[in-house]
C-alpha cells in the first residue's frame, strides 16, 4: 500500500469572470483574463490533505495538465498542504483540444507510474461542465468509482462513499484503488496563508510530457461555433386582462 | 465684516434655493442629451423602478428617487457627467450598493443618482506591499474572492456586501475592527471627482507609502464624508496575511456586567483578539428561535482568535481564565471552518431573527459607540430603557469596540411606534454622548443623525465642516441634506 494520493487540478477562468465570446466565434476570450484553480479541484485537494492530516495517506501528489501558467495552480495546491507537483506539458494546439479522455489517459499513466493508491478529481470543470474525466479514468484503469462524493471515509483496504445522487444521498462501499470526484458539499477549502504561500516555493514540481506517458493526445472532437446565449428581450407592459390573452395568442404561446 | 459674510452667504442660500429647483425642472431634457453623448443612451436612465431603486437604502428612510440615474463606465466619464451637473447646478448623488443604514442615497433635492456598478475593475495589486487598488463597483466579498490564492485578504466587514468605495465614503467597519481596524486605518488612498468635475488623488496618483507625512491628511478628509464631498472613483486598501489558523468560542454569562468585564478584562491581558461579539438575552432567544438553537438564555460572548497554532492555545487559555473568573461558562470551540460557520451562524443570522420575533415588521439598528468602561452602565440602562418604553429591540455589538446595536423591530404602518422608537435612539445616542462617545460607531451620519452631530462636536468644529464643505462644494450640489444642516432643510 502506497498510501499515495494523486489529485488533479484545472486551471480554469476564475469564477467571478464575465466571460466574453471571441469576435470570432471560436472560443471565449482568454488572454489577459484572471485564471484560478476550479472550485471542484480545490475540495479535491482539500480531501487529499484532510486525509493526510488524519494520517490515513501518506503522500498528495498535485497534477495538472496544460501549459506553463498550470504551474501557477500545482503551487496553490501546494501553498494548501500537498506534497509535490507533477506538470504534464501541454501546450498551443493540443492544449486547445485538450479533453477528458486526453487527460483521464495522462492520470491512468501517472496512477501505474506513482503507484497511487486513491485518485480524487473535481467532479466538473466550471469551463467545459464535462464530468467525465473521473469516470474515464477509473474505466481506464479498471478502478471502482465514487463520484459525486459529498462525505469519504477510508475503512482498512475499502472506501465508503456517500454521493449526492438525484434521489438525495447514496453509500456505497468501494475497494481501494479508486478514483473518487469530489462533489460541492464534501469540505470547505482552506485558504492559502502567506506562510504555506512560501513553503509551497521550496516543494518540487517534476515536469513530464505527454509522449514520456506514451499518450497519444489526438482529439476525435472538434468545437464548429462557440455563441453567447441570447440576449434577453425587454418586456411589454399591457393593460387589460383582454390584453394579455391577445398578445399570448398573437405569440403562439396559447 | 463677518455679519457681511453672513448676510451674503444668507442670499447665497436663498439663490441656490430658488435656481436648483427651477433648473432642475427646466434644463433636464438639455442636460439629458449631454448626459447621453458621454456615457451612452443605455446609461443615462429615467425608468420610475431604476429611480426607486436608487433613492433607497437598507435604513428606514423613505425613498428620495433622484431625477435621472447615470451609470458611468470610468472616471473620465464621471468628470464629463460631474462638469454638467455643475454648470447646470444639479444634485449629484453617488451610489454604490444601497447598502447603508442612515438613508445617505436619498435624493431629498432631487438631482442626478450616480450608479457607479458599472466601474468594478481590480486594478494594481501588490501582494509584497500588502496594497490594491480598486474600483466603486468592487465589493468586499468580491475582492476577498479575488484574493484567496495570494493569502491576502481585507477583513473589514460591515454585514452588508457592500462596496469598497462605498464603505471608505461612510468609514464602515466591521467585526473585526478591534483587530484589523475600520476603514479609517486601511485606507491609503483615493481618486475623488469633485463636485466642478476636478479629478484629484488624495495621496499622489498611485502612491501607496505605508506612512506618510506629507501635507494635509486629505485621503481621511474624504473617508466618511458620505459623497458630500465628492465622488470616490478608486480607492487604494490595506491589506493583511490570512490568518494561520482561526479558533472560535462561545460563552455565557449570568450578566451583561460579567459579560462586558470579560471582554474590557481581554483586551487590557493584550490578547489580540479577532472579534468579540456580545448578544443580549433577547437576541440569543431569538436566535435560538430563529436558528433551532439551544444556547442558554442569558448574556452571551462569540469570540475568535486568529494567529498561529501556538499562539492560538496561548490566547484562548488567558481569554478563557478571564472569563471563567467572571463566572462565564466553558468556552463552546470550533476550528475547522465548517464547525466555525456553524457556531457563528447564529450572530450572522441574528439581523433576521431579530425581524422573525414580530413578523410583518422591519427591523432599525441604532449604532451608538464609548469608551470601553462606560460599556457596561450603557448596556444596563439601554435594556432598562427598552423595557420601560415597551419596544422590542434585542442587542448585539462589537463590544470590544464599545460599539453595539439595538436591533429595533418596529410595525412600519403604526406612527406612534414609529416615534417611540426614534425618541428611543435619541435618548441613546443622547446617553452616549454623555459618557464621551459618539452618536454612530460605524453607520454614518446620512439624513438622520445631523442634529446629533451638531451636539457630539459642538458648533465651532460644525462650523469648521461647513467651511471645507463651502470651500470643496461652493454650490451645494454633493449629495445635499446629509451630514450637515443647512439653515432652510
Amino acid at each position: 500500500m502506497s498510501g499515495r494520493v494523486l489529485v488533479g487540478v484545472k486551471r480554469v477562468i476564475d469564477y467571478a469572470v464575465k466571460i466574453r465570446v471571441k469576435p470570432d466565434n471560436t472560443g471565449v476570450v482568454t488572454d489577459g483574463v484572471k485564471h484560478s484553480m476550479n472550485p471542484f479541484c480545490e475540495i479535491a485537494v482539500e480531501e487529499a490533505v484532510k486525509l493526510k492530516e488524519k494520517k490515513l495517506v501518506k503522500e498528495v501528489v498535485a497534477v495538472s495538465c496544460g501549459p506553463q501558467q498550470s504551474q501557477e495552480t500545482i503551487r496553490t495546491a501546494l501553498a494548501m498542504g500537498a506534497d509535490r507537483g507533477i506538470h504534464v506539458e501541454v501546450s498551443g494546439n493540443d492544449y486547445e483540444t485538450l479533453g477528458p479522455l486526453q487527460v483521464s489517459k495522462i492520470m491512468a499513466a501517472l496512477a501505474k507510474k506513482e503507484d497511487a493508491q486513491i485518485i480524487i478529481l473535481g467532479k466538473q470543470a466550471i469551463d467545459d461542465d464535462c464530468n467525465q474525466t473521473g469516470q474515464m479514468t477509473a474505466a481506464l484503469l479498471d478502478w471502482p468509482q465514487g463520484t459525486f462524493a459529498s462525505e469519504v471515509t477510508l475503512d482498512g483496504d475499502k472506501i465508503k462513499v456517500v454521493r449526492e445522487i438525484d434521489g438525495g444521498l447514496e453509500t456505497i462501499k468501494i475497494n481501494t484503488p479508486a478514483v473518487l470526484t469530489a462533489d460541492l458539499r464534501l469540505n470547505t477549502p482552506r485558504y492559502a496563508t502567506l506562510p504555506n504561500i512560501m513553503k509551497a516555493k521550496k516543494k518540487k514540481i517534476a515536469n513530464v510530457k505527454p509522449a514520456d506517458l506514451g499518450v497519444n493526445l489526438t482529439s476525435k472532437l472538434e468545437v464548429l461555433r462557440v455563441e453567447d446565449p441570447p440576449q434577453r428581450q425587454a418586456g411589454m407592459k399591457v393593460e387589460t386582462v383582454e390584453d394579455l390573452v391577445g398578445k399570448l395568442k398573437e405569440s403562439g404561446k396559447v | 465684516p463677518s455679519r457681511r459674510l453672513l448676510s451674503l452667504r444668507w442670499s447665497l442660500i436663498q439663490y441656490r434655493n430658488i435656481t436648483l429647483e427651477n433648473t432642475t425642472r427646466v434644463s433636464c431634457n438639455k442636460v439629458l442629451s449631454a448626459f447621453r453623448t458621454i456615457c451612452g443612451k443605455d446609461n443615462v436612465s429615467l425608468g420610475e423602478a431604476i429611480r426607486e431603486q436608487h433613492g433607497k437604502d437598507e435604513s428606514v428612510h423613505r425613498c428620495r428617487p433622484p431625477d435621472v440615474v447615470v451609470f458611468p463606465r470610468c472616471v473620465e466619464e464621471v468628470s464629463a457627467l460631474a462638469k454638467v451637473c455643475h454648470d447646470h447646478n444639479l444634485p449629484i448623488i453617488p451610489f454604490g450598493t444601497g447598502t447603508g443604514l442612515e438613508g445617505g442615497v436619498g435624493a431629498v433635492k432631487g438631482g442626478v443618482c450616480f450608479s457607479l456598478r458599472n466601474m468594478d475593475q481590480i486594478l494594481d495589486l501588490h501582494p509584497e506591499d500588502f496594497d490594491v487598488t480598486v474600483e466603486p463597483g468592487v465589493t468586499r466579498k468580491a475582492l476577498n474572492a479575488y484574493l484567496r490564492d495570494t493569502g491576502l485578504w481585507f477583513p473589514v466587514d460591515p454585514g452588508a456586501d457592500a462596496s469598497l468605495c462605498g464603505m471608505a465614503a461612510t468609514s464602515a467597519s466591521g467585526t473585526n475592527a478591534v483587530r484589523y481596524g475600520t476603514m479609517r486605518e486601511n485606507v491609503m488612498n483615493l481618486e475623488v471627482v469633485l463636485s466642478n468635475g476636478t479629478v484629484i488623488h488624495t495621496a499622489g496618483k498611485g502612491r501607496r507609502p505605508r506612512k506618510t507625512s506629507a501635507g494635509y491628511n486629505l485621503t481621511n478628509l474624504f473617508v466618511g464624508s458620505e459623497g458630500t464631498l465628492g465622488i470616490i472613483t478608486k480607492t487604494t486598501l490595506r491589506l493583511y496575511g490570512v490568518p494561520e489558523a482561526m479558533v472560535s468560542a462561545v460563552c455565557s454569562f449570568p450578566s451583561v456586567q460579567a459579560a462586558v468585564d470579560s471582554t474590557v478584562q481581554i483586551l487590557q491581558t493584550g490578547v489580540p483578539i479577532a472579534r468579540i461579539e456580545f448578544l443580549d438575552d433577547v437576541m440569543i432567544d431569538a436566535c435560538n428561535k430563529f436558528s433551532s438553537l439551544s444556547y442558554p438564555v442569558t448574556p452571551t460572548l462569540f469570540l475568535e482568535f486568529h494567529g498561529s497554532e501556538r499562539s492560538l492555545e496561548e490566547q484562548v487559555s488567558t481569554a478563557e481564565e478571564i472569563t471563567q473568573s467572571n463566572e462565564g461558562s466553558d468556552f463552546q470551540w470550533a476550528r475547522d471552518a465548517e464547525t466555525r460557520n456553524r457556531l457563528w451562524k447564529a450572530r450572522h443570522d441574528a439581523w433576521y431573527a431579530a425581524q422573525a420575533l414580530r413578523p410583518g415588521c422591519k427591523a432599525y439598528s441604532t449604532d451608538v459607540c464609548v469608551p470601553l468602561s462606560q460599556l457596561p452602565q450603557i448596556i444596563v440602562e439601554t435594556k432598562k430603557d427598552l423595557l420601560e418604553s415597551r419596544l422590542t429591540g434585542p442587542i448585539a455589538g462589537h463590544v470590544g469596540d464599545g460599539n453595539f446595536h439595538c436591533l429595533m423591530v418596529v410595525d412600519p404602518n403604526d406612527p406612534d411606534e414609529l416615534h417611540q422608537v426614534h425618541l428611543f435612539t435619541e435618548r441613546l445616542a443622547r446617553r452616549a454622548l454623555a459618557m464621551d462617545g459618539t452618536c454612530t460607531g460605524e453607520h454614518g451620519v446620512g439624513l438622520g443623525k445631523r442634529a446629533l452631530l451638531c451636539e457630539e462636536v459642538g458648533p465651532l468644529a460644525i462650523q469648521v465642516m461647513q467651511g471645507l464643505k463651502d470651500s470643496l462644494d461652493p454650490r451645494n450640489l454633493m449629495n445635499p441634506g446629509k451630514i450637515l444642516q443647512r439653515g432652510e432643510l
